[in-house]
């Protein structure tokens, strides 16, 4: 190896991103003149901003060193992975190819922005608080929607993949590295970049188009559409390699006897997530960056005056945007059914079911898509297709419930804090499953298309149904991950309050969108309010909720630290044979395969204690 | 203690008391809520939405029953009271329940989509847009005709044609009750959506796109206008109110209409399905 004159990390990173930013805008402004009309009006140039962000991030992946090993390889060198510092906090600010080092980094980073993307989730339910509210003019308010819902969308495609499946999938199926280090670390570092880029929007005057940045109207916009368009171009980009490399290691890194039928069915959850997400973010990435050609380059994919369709962008968004939320949802199914057999004590009810639900759902997700355009005018008689196509995946997504409904039948079930984030799932996804019938049947879409009931309906399956997965495996893995338990009553009482309170928040709006209120309006007629503010006080007691969270995880890992047992919920699976945190190696020895969730008694009703943890698993 | 009760006895329970609740939630829907359920009667589209939401609340009950029930059943029959660890039994799984649970789903996929789909199939398809060429028009009765009404989106506001009546183009949409309206929505600018609450209409306004969708009001009155597709900075402003009204109060307002955008008239363009102006530059 040279020997470098100066490390490459997050610093030269940013410096690298700041330079690359005001070249690009230098150079734009060299480009850009009076022949490009659609921008000259205004001051602005869209050709100076795109070509900013794409320098600036390419900047950034430079100095953070992403560079070196293919200019390495390009000059003749030998390959060689870059030698990651296995110690120090220095690590966590690098480009590291190490799957639980870049895990980490998710969970921090996904951590802060999800805290970014809730807080101005409070900033919209507080304009709407009263119907005379006017705390934000109409274009801050739109731009505060339109940040919220992309941020959280980008946000969640990774949510538990990056923290939790670059984690564990490697400890679960034996293996002790992921299939593809270095895209592993980019993925993490563009996202990062991704999320960086959305928020500059705000000094560029927002974005007035709300998180799906329908064309034409994200064409008309001010030049803050640039770093949106860019956001999701960087965040597709992250999710298809994120994808790439997941599938890639469940498919070819499974330790000696870990056959297909003996994989969790956590990993099974993370598998059939990434492989859609590889066929799913390269349509967003397309579609944006389509907008941006059109935008900078003259194209016009998207006006129709100038022979474009506005429903190009609908189909390319949409087509990545409804496998996005099952994508969203089946991580979610992964970590519930996980972590059920843990709290019943009994084997997973219906292993081959619940594959096949899995299976299921991401096959039928590529073909439901148009079922957002119902009364869009587009390709009307084939609504009954999609009407089916969509009432179909409900048949996948029972056989999810199924199996959990049948973990719990004859359980001996025990209420630690991740069992009862993963109950609430089963109730919350059933009113999120169950509303969704009304938008899969056209005549009734009509009604609630567009309107609060949808907003509702999908809060109840990303926010219900992932966010309290989410929390449930932060419970149940953050012993593992930091060695430290997180304070039992703390996470008790955050539970609880977040539990009612997001019923709380999110129920009434059902009401109010079948009443008419239309989503990301400013204001409303007098007669939604009742439910609006008491819809905003539940928002705000359910954003405390999170602070109760999070003084729990810094007075447990911070400040108590009191040291997690080897096997504190007495787990079967394999990354409860290591220690808490584990080795960079992960196994000293590859342990012996046995059966997926393997719990129970034979004889039903004789109480045995458990099994030591390093005996398990034959 | 779960123990004390044979498993078979456990299921037997469970199927009562889910049956039972089943069967009062479903009459309830079916009887006791059916009239107010949105987006009520003031239109034939309104009414059929309303039908629709009451089936699809009657068949979802069962199936919200069916896991609260037996989400509580559990809940409350199989947990761990000492402090000593149990294990449950090592059951991985019954044949019978799973083939007997996909049937049920599949039965009621097919029941759903056939009913979704003979909905759709039925004169004026329940209010939705349909595109350029609609594939079920409402009907009309002999010697009828359906009254064409045009809605123009642009930011922020809808405006009407009435090609009927030499293209007339106002602010208002007024409606003669009894009689059916064809809806003509298009845009001018970025997409929208009209969305008619109280007559069960909802169609997107797409530039270059002439979205057909039809209603017939059955009620004299008010009903409300949105726009239900973010549009740009004043979306949340881009409402009205229309109106229903007799034959004859309607003839008299095109009358009136007519003359007061007389001396604008010559400056619209000629009555077409869809509008191809020039781009005007950036707005919010």
């Amino acid at each position: 190896m040279i020997r470098r004159p100066l490390g490459f990390n997050l610093l030269t990173g940013l410096v690298l991103a700041v330079v690359g930013f005001a070249l690009g805008h230098w150079l734009g402004g060299q480009i850009d003149g009076p022949s490009l009309a659609y921008t000259s009006d205004t001051g602005e140039s869209d050709v100076e901003t795109a070509l900013a962000y794409l320098l600036g991030v390419v900047g950034f992946l430079v100095g953070l060193g992403f560079a070196n090993y293919p200019v390495a390889r390009m000059l003749g060198r030998p390959p060689s992975l870059p030698r990651p510092p296995t110690q120090g906090i220095g690590r966590y600010f690098a480009f590291t190819p190490e799957h639980k080092v870049v895990a980490t980094q998710y969970f921090v980073g996904i951590g802060f922005f999800f805290a970014v993307a809730g807080l101005n989730a409070m900033l919209i339910r507080l304009e709407l608080l009263h119907s005379s509210n006017d705390f934000f003019a109409p274009d801050h308010y739109l731009t505060i929607v339109g940040l919220h819902g992309s941020m959280m969308m980008g946000l969640m495609t990774s949510a538990v993949l990056g923290p939790f499946g670059n984690y564990f999938v490697p400890l679960l199926i034996g293996a002790r590295r992921s299939a593809f280090p270095r895209l592993e670390s980019l993925s993490f570092w563009l996202l990062m970049a991704a999320d960086v880029a959305l928020l500059s929007t705000i000094a560029l005057g927002g974005f007035q188009t709300g998180w799906t940045g329908y064309a034409p109207l994200s064409e008309q916009g001010v030049v803050g559409v640039i770093p949106y368009a860019f956001f999701f171009g960087l965040v597709g980009l992250a999710m298809t390699l994120l994808g790439l490399n997941l599938t890639a290691t469940v498919v070819t890194m499974r330790a000696p006897g870990m056959s297909w039928n003996r994989i969790p069915i956590f990993v099974w959850g993370i598998a059939t997530t990434a492989v859609m997400m590889v066929l799913a973010a390269p349509v967003l990435v397309v579609g944006v960056a389509l907008l941006i050609v059109d935008r900078t380059a003259q194209t016009s994919f998207y006006l129709t005056t100038a022979g474009g369709s506005a429903y190009l962008f609908e189909n390319l968004f949409w087509f990545f945007g409804h496998p996005e939320v099952y994508l969203l949802m089946l991580p979610g199914a992964g970590i519930l059914l996980q972590l059920l057999p843990v709290f019943t004590r009994k084997p997973l009810w219906g292993y081959r079911i619940a594959v096949s639900g899995m299976v299921g759902i991401a096959l039928v997700s590529f073909t439901v898509w148009q079922h957002h355009l119902f009364v869009s005018g587009l390709a009307a008689d084939l609504r009954p297709f999609y009407m089916l196509s969509t009432e179909l995946i409900s048949i996948p997504t029972g056989l999810i419930i199924l199996a959990a409904l049948g973990t719990l039948w004859q359980a001996r079930m025990r209420f630690e804090v991740p069992m009862l984030f993963c109950l609430a799932w089963i109730f919350n996804f059933l009113i999120g499953g169950i509303t969704g019938l009304y938008q899969s049947d056209v005549p009734s879409n009509v009604t609630t298309h567009g309107s609060f009931f949808v907003l509702a309906h999908f809060h109840y399956t990303i926010m219900g149904g992932l966010i309290f997965a989410f929390f449930a495996a932060i419970y149940y893995w953050v012993p593992k991950m930091f060695g430290y338990m997180l304070d039992e009553r703390l996470g008790r009482v955050h539970f609880w309050l977040m539990f009612l309170a997001f019923n709380s928040t999110f129920f009434p709006l059902f009401i109010a969108g079948f009443l008419g209120m239309p989503r990301r309006v400013v204001t409303y007629p007098e007669r939604f309010e009742i439910y609006n503010t008491w819809s905003s006080i539940s928002a705000f007691v359910l954003g405390f909720s999170m602070l109760v969270f999070l003084v729990n995880l810094v007075y447990s890992v911070v400040i108590s630290r009191t040291p997690a047992p080897a096997n504190p919920w007495h787990a079967t699976s394999l990354e409860w044979q290591t220690t808490s945190p584990p080795p960079p190696h992960n196994f000293d020895e590859i342990p012996e395969i046995g059966h997926p969730h393997d719990y129970g008694v034979d004889e039903p009703d004789v109480i045995r204690r458990p099994r030591p943890a390093s005996a398990e698993g034959s | 203690m779960s123990s004390e009760v044979p498993r078979s006895r456990h299921f037997r329970r469970f199927l009562a008391i889910w049956l039972g609740l089943s069967i009062v939630g479903v009459l309830l829907v079916v009887f006791a809520f059916e009239g107010d359920l949105p987006p009520g009667t003031d239109a034939d589209d309104a009414a059929g939405q309303q039908v629709d939401n009451t089936v699809l609340t009657a068949i979802g009950t069962p199936i919200v029953l069916f896991v609260l029930v037996l989400l509580a059943y559990s809940l409350i029959n199989f947990r761990q009271r000492g402090e000593q660890l149990e294990d449950g039994p090592r059951v991985h799984g019954n044949r019978t329940a799973e083939i007997a649970f996909v049937t049920c789903e599949v039965a009621i996929v097919a029941v759903l989509f056939a009913y979704g789909t003979w909905r759709l199939l039925e004169p004026g398809a329940s209010g939705g847009g349909q595109g350029p060429t609609p594939l079920s028009p409402a009907s009309v009765a002999q010697g009828e005709s359906r009254l064409p009404v045009q809605v123009i989106g642009q930011q922020w506001h809808f405006t009407y044609r009435y090609p009927t009546y030499d293209g007339l183009e106002t602010p208002h949409l007024v409606l003669p009750i009894g009689r059916p309206v064809e809806f003509h929505v298009t845009s001018l600018d970025v997409v929208h959506s009209f969305w008619a609450y109280q007559l069960g209409v909802k169609a997107d306004a797409n530039p270059g796109v002439d979205n057909v969708a039809y209603a017939t009001p059955n009620d004299l009155g008010e009903f409300d206008v949105r726009c239900v597709e973010l549009c740009g900075i004043w979306h949340g402003y881009m409402f009205d109110t229309g109106r229903v009204v007799s034959e004859g109060e309607f003839t008299a307002w095109i009358g009136e209409q007519q003359r007061f955008f007389a001396p604008v008239k010559r400056y619209l363009p000629p009555y077409s399905k869809t509008y191809n102006p020039a781009p005007t530059g950036r707005a919010g």
